[in-house]
């Protein structure tokens, strides 16, 4: 009975998992419960609800492990400081007071912080893993396979920041590493930055703008910018980039190469520039990729690959490795940035540190990512009641046929069932739902519901027996990290004046029999839904098929533009009454706006900071 | 004082005792600047953590 607590965070996206004799049984970020996104705080809620939800206090928990090394990092930033003197002063000033205040001595952070919730904590039960580790860690050990390539590619852990693994059984070693400042993470930032888009959170809407545009720069790209070779490895040509020594992530000389200056998303418009941009990033990107997964599929002749990393978050990307072929299977950790650092640091220390073998398991260890808090319909009944909420209590039958009738008529549905998710992703249990065959769909969840750019694309989750069907795709893609097209069969032709339409003017032309969730490019990020890890969902889809013909529905995260997703009942009765959502499901209990007291209604336009 | 002997074991391990005055000279600057300000907030850039 061996229970390890995993701790990430405190640069951003702070989290917590714990797992007992191997298995992840709980896991949250801590964003959900202080409502702050990102948050990189200690994550103290996050902590406490992982114990709580094993019945059990830190001093019961065998060992506390945190997912990277501060001082390789440090050792990194003094080594970056004295290859670029003195052109870092302005960096180092912001960066000094942070680490000589509190990032050097985290040991001892930890410990006072841990002290709170046990005071006879010690510092002996205290493990670190490399940042690396820990993401491989989380990538391989849940995976379905015994044997797989691992490949982890992110902004940049300590040095590292693209590492090439093998694990088998319970072995999990790294062989190859490329490091900062070297990184395909950074350089996905840095045309973030560069197309006016946040750094840390934008990298989704360069991916979801790329499909407008046109990749008339990629080879701009690869001459000045990056260097790649045959098997993937890469080199940034520094002269173009500022992240090093100075405070943005390009300089001057990369907006010469492109001949317009970074875009400011306050005064500047998106425009066909950009979204070029945006296209010749992501074939960069996904070229890079698939060099490194075909070259290792060709060297280590090991069929399974597994990735974690922000970049394993590219989920266009992770299409085109499925299709290619080099590997047979695809398994990609669903919380792949650093809050799945948690997990993995505590999987590291189970296997590595404490030396036990793999479990035994038909299908990966991540229960379908339903790692978080759930809640009883006593519970949410009490929740919705001290908030004045007017809801009706029905059976499950009831509840299902529904909520799937209201999806039918053309109502944007929140829909809060069972365990929250953990990473990024909603999966349904934290879900906004609609109509996939409604041609207006993604404009009103945009721009009523969820209050963003009007360009993103929605995602479907589809019933998995049926994903071939709709989508060119006959695989498990669970965590929705997989990009695929709509069914040739399920295609609308396109006129020749559609045909000659540009940038967002494209959305607004249906393309498929689905066409709130076909991107621009016929593409869609799929979610195949499993009776086995989300029953609920499953029955709910299933009668919305028995409705309409259709077992698709439009999922997505249940929050609006900025907002962490939902995690308590009165989360969701807020964001429902601040948005233009129709209805609410809330385990058995259903909620319609129209009943709903006016003067409960919240201005949710500007309650959060944009992302 | 075990922070000071963690840095020694860390510089062992690395073989990196060239960064012990580098770590002194910058300590001494950064305590300078840590000194003359109050608060640690920097803009969010991947490369500073």
């Amino acid at each position: 009975m061996t229970y390890i607590l995993g701790i990430s965070g405190l640069y951003h996206d702070s989290a917590a998992a714990l797992i007992h004799d191997g298995d992840v049984m709980a896991a949250a970020q801590e964003e959900r419960f202080t409502r702050q996104k990102h948050d990189a705080r200690f994550p103290e809620h996050a902590i406490r609800y992982v114990l709580d939800e094993a019945g059990i206090s830190l001093s019961d928990v065998d060992h506390v492990a945190f997912y990277d090394k501060p001082f390789l990092k440090f050792e990194r930033l003094l080594e970056t400081y004295v290859a670029t003197a003195p052109r870092g002063f302005a960096s180092f000033r912001v960066a000094m007071p942070i680490w000589l205040k509190e990032k050097l001595f985290l040991r001892r952070f930890l410990v006072k912080e841990l002290q709170k919730l046990w005071p006879k904590f010690d510092m002996s039960r205290l493990l670190f893993s490399e940042h690396h580790i820990s993401h491989a860690a989380s990538a391989y050990y849940p995976s379905p396979f015994d044997e797989a390539v691992v490949l982890t590619i992110d902004g940049v852990g300590e040095w590292a920041t693209t590492t090439l693994g093998i694990g088998r059984g319970s072995d999990l070693e790294i062989l190859k590493e490329i490091h900062f400042p070297h990184s395909l993470g950074l350089l996905y930032s840095a045309f973030t930055h560069y197309t006016g888009f946040k750094v840390n959170s934008g990298e989704y809407k360069v991916m979801g703008l790329a499909p407008y545009g046109v990749p008339k720069y990629k080879d701009l790209i690869l001459e000045k910018l990056v260097d790649v070779k045959e098997d993937g490895s890469f080199k940034l040509d520094q002269r173009y980039f500022n992240y090093t020594a100075g405070l943005t992530m390009t300089n001057n000389a990369f907006s010469k190469v492109f001949g317009e200056r970074h875009r400011k998303p306050e005064s500047d418009q998106l425009t066909q520039f950009h979204m070029d941009i945006a296209a010749s990033i992501q074939a960069v990107t996904e070229e890079i990729v698939l060099r490194m997964t075909r070259a290792a599929a060709a060297e280590y002749g090991i069929e399974n690959l597994c990735m974690a990393g922000g970049v394993a978050l590219n989920c266009v990307a992770n299409g085109k490795i499925l299709r290619d072929g080099a590997f047979k299977q695809l398994w990609v950790q669903p919380a792949a940035g650093d809050a799945g650092g948690a997990i993995g640091t505590a999987l590291a220390a189970w296997h590595q540190e404490l030396g036990n073998p793999s479990l035994s398991h038909d299908g990966d260890q991540m229960k379908g990512a339903y790692l978080g808090p759930s809640y009883d319909t006593d519970q949410i009944c009490a929740e919705l009641d001290k908030l004045g909420a007017v809801y009706t209590t029905m059976t499950e039958d009831q509840m299902i046929a529904e909520t799937a009738a209201a999806i039918a008529n053309g109502k944007a549905v929140g829909w809060f069932q069972g365990r929250m998710e953990f990473g990024p992703r909603a999966l349904g249990g934290r879900s906004i739902l609609g109509d996939p065959r409604s041609p207006e769909m993604q404009k009103t969840l945009n721009l009523k519901v969820k209050y963003r750019e009007s360009f993103r694309p929605f995602a479907p989750s589809v019933l998995r027996e049926d994903v071939a069907d709709w989508f060119q795709l006959d695989d498990d893609s669970p965590y929705m990290l997989i990009v695929a097209d709509v069914a040739e069969a399920r295609k609308k032709p396109m006129s020749a004046e559609d045909e000659a339409l540009f940038g967002i003017d494209k959305l607004n032309v249906p393309r498929s029999e689905i066409p709130a969730v076909t991107h621009v490019d016929y593409s869609a990020r799929i979610q195949t839904v499993h009776a086995d890890t989300n029953p609920l969902y499953h029955r709910l889809i299933t009668q919305f098929k028995r409705m309409t013909g259709c077992p698709v529905v439009v999922n997505t995260s249940f929050n609006v533009r900025g907002e962490p997703i939902v995690c308590t009942p009165e989360d969701a009765f807020r964001c429902f009454m601040g948005t233009e959502m129709d209805v609410l499901s809330i385990g058995n209990v259903i909620l319609r706006k129209p009943d709903q007291d006016p003067a409960l209604k919240e201005d949710y336009t500007s309650k959060y900071e944009l992302d | 004082m075990s922070f000071l002997g963690e840095l020694w074991s860390f510089l062992r391990v690395r073989k990196k005792f060239w960064l012990a005055p580098v770590f002194l000279i910058l300590v001494i600057f950064g305590g300078l600047i840590v000194l003359s300000q109050g608060s640690a907030i920097a803009p969010f850039l991947y490369p500073l953590f």
